[in-house]
């Protein structure tokens, strides 16, 4: 299966270097390279195709229901207007996926899933639904644009009026218009910055590119890919699904508590999650002390004793250093606890630190 | 000039002499790598063998071993690679990795018209 976004012809366009990913031909990253990227969208402003995430609609009276039903999180005190993250789990407390929640209106929500999990979770939510509600996939009608780094606010600015522009992290407006392109602009992203996600038409996809290129020209923005969006995740300790979530770890093991609101009434994997607890292990941040890279599934040793293993790691290029997240016994889970972590045969020293490795550290007001 | 090989694995071989040669990476091989921050490199002395791997290089996205197209002992290691491997992304065919001495045995060498074939295959 090779999809390509509305976007491919941009990615062609910029020289990017083209991967299948999740069944979409996407941009691991342009000609400026993804050292340049990441810097481009700590310092900057980056922009990101993600129309390969999946879009799924929830209208109806039981709307509300089968949300705090299907996932973990509580949307009872949601207001029309917010975003919220939340886990989705089995029964037995593992992860189908995490995702964005939007409130469209009191009976009608959005949620944006991760392209790799899409079939899956259609098939999940559809299984599980009950009473009065409509299942939309609009996946293939949209598409979906990062933009995102310190500039995002000016860059927005040229495009939309101030109450065009939503002005709390994990806040959206629908409705709006940029160029004439219908959009709906929430401030949310995954790259640890400031900035927005935008999401119009699929056939205006391209447009919408164009239109925020060009407003961007004098403020640095650079088109960002994959590649980027992963160290810029990692460097800010988001977790990736396949990495610190899986059918495996549940969002309690990934550390996501603040997530699964167990004085929930029922939800499915509540039970399983109560007798499961956190589990034997914590997610913790490693900076790695010794020479080189430490990447996802190294082993992790303590006195030679196997303490635990990586979910993801790299080269985080703003810190200039090595870091790497990992799952590890909840005994050793200290700040300055040190290990040794395998790597194709060598042991490399690394630290135990705190999480997240870089936080941003400008408010919006202060970015202008 | 000496003349300079190049195997399907993406290393070139410069010839010194007879018996000693250095070894590097190709343009297309920093090219798909991308940024280069790391590279383990051999220690003098040690010996290196046709096929099997002598060093690896890093990107942030991945790591790589680089296989020896030469059996020999290692003479010299470029050092300079070990703080600053994206020498190797700017100056590809500058930056040699390692000095091989005492060379008993090559591999699949190829010629330039031979490598851009190769390449040409590739893409």
């Amino acid at each position: 299966m090779e999809l390509k976004t509305p976007l491919y012809e941009k990615h062609l366009k910029h020289k990017a270097k083209i991967v299948n990913y999740a069944g979409y031909l996407m941009p691991v990253q342009y000609s400026t390279g993804l050292i340049a990227e990441h810097l481009g969208v700590r310092n900057n402003a980056g922009i990101f195709d993600v129309s390969h995430m999946g879009e799924i609609v929830l209208k109806g009276k039981d709307a509300l229901a089968n949300l705090q039903y299907i996932l973990t999180n509580d949307f009872t005190s949601m207001k029309k207007g917010q975003v919220r993250y939340s886990p989705m789990c089995y029964e037995d407390g593992g992860t189908v996926d995490d995702l964005l929640v939007y409130k469209i209106d009191e009976e009608e929500y959005f949620l944006i899933v991760n392209a790799g999990n899409h079939k899956k979770d259609v098939d999940w939510i559809k299984g599980n639904l009950f009473g009065e509600v409509e299942f939309e996939d609009i996946s293939n009608e949209v598409g979906l644009i990062a933009l995102q780094g310190p500039k995002s606010l000016e860059i927005i600015k040229k495009l939309l009026n101030e109450n065009e522009i939503p002005n709390k992290n994990y806040t959206f407006i629908n409705d709006v218009e940029i160029n004439s392109v219908k959009c709906m602009i929430s401030q949310t992203g995954y790259t640890g910055e400031y900035g927005f996600e935008i999401l119009c038409q699929s056939n205006e996809t391209s447009l919408l590119w164009d239109t925020l290129m060009k407003s961007g020209e004098d403020f640095g923005l650079i088109p960002a890919g994959l590649g980027a969006r992963d160290t810029l995740r990692l460097e800010a300790a988001m977790p990736l699904y396949g990495h610190e979530l899986s059918e495996k770890i549940t969002p309690l093991d990934a550390g996501l508590g603040f997530a699964v609101k167990m004085d929930k009434e029922n939800f499915i994997g509540k039970r399983a999650l109560e007798i499961k607890g956190e589990g034997l292990q914590r997610r913790v941040g490693l900076k790695v002390i010794g020479r080189g890279i430490v990447r996802e599934n190294c082993k992790l040793l303590y006195d030679g004793n196997d303490v635990g293993i990586t979910s993801s790691g790299t080269l985080c290029p703003y810190l200039n250093h090595a870091y790497a997240m990992a799952f590890l016994n909840k005994e050793l889970a200290v700040i300055g606890t040190e290990l040794e972590a395998e790597n194709r045969g060598r042991l490399i020293k690394v630290e135990v630190v705190s999480l997240p490795f870089y936080k941003r550290k400008l408010k919006q007001e202060e970015l202008l | 000039m000496n003349k300079t090989y190049y195997t399907r694995t993406h290393e070139w071989v410069e010839f010194i002499s007879e018996s000693k040669a250095r070894v590097g990476l190709t343009d297309f091989a920093q090219e798909s790598m991308g940024d280069l921050v790391f590279i383990n490199l051999p220690e003098v002395d040690d010996e290196v063998i046709v096929d099997e791997s002598f060093a690896d290089v890093e990107s942030v996205k991945a790591v790589e071993d680089v296989l020896s197209p030469l059996t020999g002992i290692v003479s010299a290691i470029n050092d300079d690679l070990l703080d600053t491997p994206e020498l190797i992304n700017q100056e590809p065919y500058e930056a040699w990795l390692v000095e091989i001495d005492n060379i008993t045995e090559k591999g699949e060498l190829l010629d330039e018209d031979e490598y851009k074939k190769v390449l040409s295959e590739e893409e």
